[in-house]
């Protein structure tokens, strides 16, 4: 393993700093480093970079395994390392469906294998994602892959006995139930935000009361049985709100927002282009307001990407008949640095703590989001703030290009990211390719 | 820029063409004004008045757009159309007077006889323009003319009637005349 | 212009230039040679993946009237109910050298989507596209209104039309609400509560729940059709419910002004929205609505084909 030595870089408080990797650890994080090892180390120069603990996915669509034409887990591995990521975690929507301890264990092992970041499973709440009856949550959790979240994301964990089971029954490992909160009746055929745009352009309408109205269930569902309950890409005033007061009332509630939801809104669905088409759907400019808000004063506790790639011919088509979802995972710092930092909503360790340190600490990912202290993981995310770039999908490492931001010019660059003391990103680029990518 | 025509020479053009389109057919029994849009129809208004003076009642006067018979559509941008009004009593075995105000190349000459197989049959055609300035590009002629006006293919005529420019001249421009 | 996919990109001229071209239009069809040379050599293609037989015809008739070539592709037998994707249809035509598409789409927004896309380079022509918009019927209807109600000439200030029935999923409606009220007419939408969409109060029209109350009020009344399966979905109790509230009979017939005119985009429910007494009744324009239709469609395709492909329009 190497050493390393970053030079001419800050922390999130704005204190320069030096820091000192070996073994996979921060060994001495200090104006000068002084320990002796430093002076053998590969140099690294950070000059007015920021030093942020590596960043954690809640929520990451990887495909693999089924549907590898879209990713595989070696590709979102390295659009997760390009995006500053450490960790991600797979959802549990897959074919097969990850329901049980095998699938996690393949999911686990490949990201293992691949080896730039860990890739943590989701388990399936149901069998199936069908709602029906609870997979084998335990032996999940007991598997290779440790699993602690468990997410029937793209579907609602709908029926309210299996979801207060679910709730229930996790409580044994200290688990966490990630819903995804969508009223089934009062969607169906949904296409877009029910609003003034969809209204006008003939497009069937997604209630904010379909999600509102799970979330208040739900909250209500976790204090009952005194469970955890993290609610998946949140998208409304209303639902912030609701989680306010949850929290509010000490109900064990976390909740997530995607950096799509934090800059675009449904008005992008007048072009008809289906790469705006997302699950939740892009509300309106009040509800991205209020998401800020809420991330901001930590209603909402953390930024997860929702990163779902999908085919060209998924997209290529009439809005209707396309799929819903966006990548994210290489644009997601620089879109949360624009609406948040850049804006004065959030100081870089409340982004820290959004993209890093709460995720993993809702997920249980140990050896994550640790402060950048002597003896952390070095998992750490080097970005240069001042930079901007221009996105552009045929640029991407996801194997899809349904980026809704191809174009747009964007603030904040991942400069390089360590994952276990070794650099997966310098200068922005990815350090070594990987084989089947 | 230079007048090849004034007020006074149009409206003795005019008068002259009333005259010998009533001679030509033997009085305005059988006759039928139709002006090509827009100025062409102000003048058919004018004909049709100087014969109403001169034989003492109405002949039917009408208008006929022709620019969706036109060869040269595609040429230019699309064009909006002038309006066709077509006496009531129709063309049909009529002696049929087209009038417009300039005649070049011939086309929309061409245009307008292509227009009025749709409308009807009418006994004969005749055609009767203030300005015949040359350069045909079609083997047609007018039965009237107002003036002969030689002019290279780089000028321009130019016909003002007082019911749209609020005078009556016909002007010829060369290039580079602004 | 190019396309003609949502009344929200004409501007008042433009939609005025259309009405006034229909009307020279009308004047061929009522002519005893129904034929124009303008559009020879143009191939326009019928892009029909959604039953629709009039619009289709009428689409036709007003094409070969301008002696266009026209080739009919509809759903059925074609690759299209095969899984065939829009992009290869279009660029399939492409190929084949269409220089327009009409086409009619269940999907809101198909119309625009091929528009811009680089797919194919042709105008495009929305006949109706999902719940969205169906901008030739919105100025037939215009065309009618304005023929029986303004002289035959200008816009529609001073007029009152009132559209009835299922509002959320019409495109004629949204269509219609755009293009009137652009061109001066106030409109007054009348449906229950459920058949409208949330944020109709941003359109620009007034909202009404009262059939009776609104019928002294208009010149004009649009009445749409409500599909029998709408009930499955809870948006009314009973069809004799819905026509008891919201449907044409000979009683509200008699509150309507003496001079108002009935219309309706077609195919009828009679019985359902509109009693067949209604339908035939002196004040139904209904049948000449596709008449003018013919007029007002030969208009759209002179002002997007007939000039030069590259240089801009005038007006539309």
């Amino acid at each position: 393993m190497g050493t390393y030595l970053l030079t001419g870089g800050n922390l999130a408080d704005g204190a320069a700093t030096q820091i000192y990797i070996a073994d996979g650890v921060i060994v001495e994080v200090a104006p000068k480093i002084l320990h002796p090892g430093a002076a053998i180390a590969t140099e690294i120069k950070v000059d007015g970079c920021i030093l942020l603990p590596g960043f954690v996915d809640l929520h990451t669509h990887l495909r693999e395994p089924g549907r590898e034409d879209s990713e595989t887990i070696a590709s979102g591995s390295r659009a997760a390392a390009k995006g500053g990521f450490t960790a991600v975690s797979a959802m549990a929507n897959t074919f097969p469906v990850a329901d049980t301890a095998g699938v996690v264990e393949q999911v686990y092992r490949l990201g293992q294998a691949t080896g730039l970041c860990d890739v943590f499973p989701i388990g399936a709440v149901t069998q199936g994602l069908a709602g029906k009856q609870l997979a084998e949550l335990g032996a999940m959790a007991d598997s290779v892959a440790r699993v602690r979240v468990f997410s029937d994301d793209g579907e609602c964990v709908f029926d309210p006995m299996v979801m207060r089971r679910a709730l229930e029954y996790v409580k044994q490992f200290g688990g966490v139930i990630a819903q995804h909160a969508q009223e089934p009746r009062l969607t169906q055929g949904a296409q877009m935000n029910e609003g003034i745009i969809s209204s006008r352009l003939g497009l069937k309408g997604w209630p904010a009361v379909a999600e509102e109205a799970i979330i208040a269930r739900d909250v209500l569902l976790a204090d009952h049985v005194q469970s955890r309950v993290h609610i998946c890409h949140l998208t409304t005033a209303g639902g912030v709100d609701i989680v306010r007061w949850a929290k509010a009332r000490g109900i064990a509630v976390t909740a997530e927002v995607t950096p799509h939801h934090l800059l675009l809104t449904d008005e992008r669905a007048i072009s008809y282009d289906p790469v705006f088409k997302v699950n939740p759907p892009l509300r309106t400019h009040s509800d991205v307001m209020a998401l800020r808000e809420g991330l901001a004063d930590g209603t909402i506790d953390i930024v997860a990407t929702d990163h779902a790639p999908h085919p060209a011919e998924s997209k290529e088509c009439e809005w209707q008949a396309a799929s819903f979802g966006m990548i994210g995972l290489e644009t997601a710092f620089s879109i949360v640095q624009a609406t948040m930092v850049d804006t004065s909503l959030m100081s870089w360790s409340d982004l820290a703590d959004r993209m890093s340190n709460a995720p993993a600490r809702i997920a249980g990912y140990a050896d994550h989001g640790q402060p950048l202290d002597a003896g952390s993981s070095a998992h750490l995310t080097v970005i240069n703030p001042t930079a901007s770039w221009r996105v552009d999908r045929d640029l991407v490492a996801s194997r899809s290009r349904n980026t809704p931001f191809h174009g747009m010019e964007l603030p904040g660059r991942i400069v390089a990211t360590f994952f276990r003391g070794e650099p997966t990103v310098l200068n922005g680029a990815l350090v070594r390719t990987v084989e089947g990518v | 820029m230079s007048i090849a025509m004034s007020a006074v020479d149009i409206s003795r053009a005019l008068t002259r063409i009333s005259h010998e389109i009533l001679e030509r057919n033997n009085g305005c029994e059988s006759i039928v004004l139709l002006g090509i849009p827009t100025r062409g129809a102000h003048l058919a208004q004018r004909i049709g008045a100087n014969i109403a003076t001169i034989e003492g009642r109405e002949i039917p006067v009408g208008t006929l757009d022709i620019t969706l018979h036109r060869d040269d559509l595609r040429m230019r941008p699309p064009r909006a159309l002038m309006s066709t009004m077509i006496p009531v009593d129709g063309i049909q075995g009529r002696d049929l007077i087209l009038i417009d105000d300039v005649l070049f190349s011939g086309r929309t000459i061409r245009a307008a006889l292509d227009a009025l197989g749709e409308i009807g049959r009418p006994r004969s055609v005749q055609l009767a323009v203030l300005v015949d300035r040359g350069h045909r590009e079609l083997p047609i002629r007018a039965d009237y003319v107002g003036k002969n006006l030689p002019t290279s293919r780089q000028q321009s005529v130019k016909v003002h009637v007082t019911e749209i420019d609020g005078v009556d001249e016909v002007l010829i421009e060369s290039q580079g005349d602004l | 212009m190019r396309h003609l996919l949502s009344i929200a990109d004409l501007s008042y001229v433009d939609a005025l230039s259309i009405l006034d071209t229909a009307q020279e239009m009308a004047r061929v069809s009522d002519a005893p040679v129904k034929k124009l040379p303008t559009l020879r050599g143009r191939t326009i293609v019928n892009l029909f993946l959604e039953d629709s037989t009039r619009t289709r015809i009428s689409f036709e008739a007003a094409a070969k009237r301008l002696s266009a070539d026209v080739i009919n592709f509809s759903a059925k037998g074609s690759s299209v109910s095969k899984g065939e994707s829009l992009k290869d249809t279009a660029q399939t035509l492409q190929a084949m050298g269409a220089d327009a598409v009409i086409i009619r789409h269940p999907a809101s927004g198909a119309a625009q989507w091929l528009a811009d896309s680089a797919w194919m380079s042709g105008s495009v022509i929305n006949a109706g596209d999902g719940t969205h918009e169906h901008p030739t019927q919105a100025l037939l209807d215009a065309f009618t209104i304005r023929k029986h109600l303004s002289a035959n000439s200008g816009d529609l200030r001073g007029l009152s039309v009132a559209i009835v029935g299922d509002i959320l999923h019409s495109r004629v409606a949204r269509s219609n609400v755009l293009l009137l009220s652009m061109l001066g007419a106030q409109v007054i939408i009348v449906a229950p509560p459920t058949l409208l969409p949330v944020g109709v109060e941003s359109w620009p029209a007034q909202v009404s729940y009262d059939f009776d109350s609104v019928l002294p009020l208009v010149d004009a009344v649009m009445m749409l059709r409500v599909q029998q399966e709408r009930m499955s979905d809870y948006f009314f109790p009973t069809p004799r419910e819905y026509s008891h509230y919201f449907g044409l009979n000979r009683d509200r017939l008699g509150f309507m002004k003496k001079t108002a005119i009935v219309m309706h985009p077609g195919p009828m429910n009679r019985g359902l929205e509109i009693t067949a007494e209604c339908a035939d009744s002196a004040r139904s324009v209904i049948v000449e609505q596709v008449t003018n239709g013919v007029s007002v469609r030969m208009a759209v395709l002179y002002l997007l084909l007939a000039g030069s492909p590259t240089s801009p329009g005038v007006a539309i």
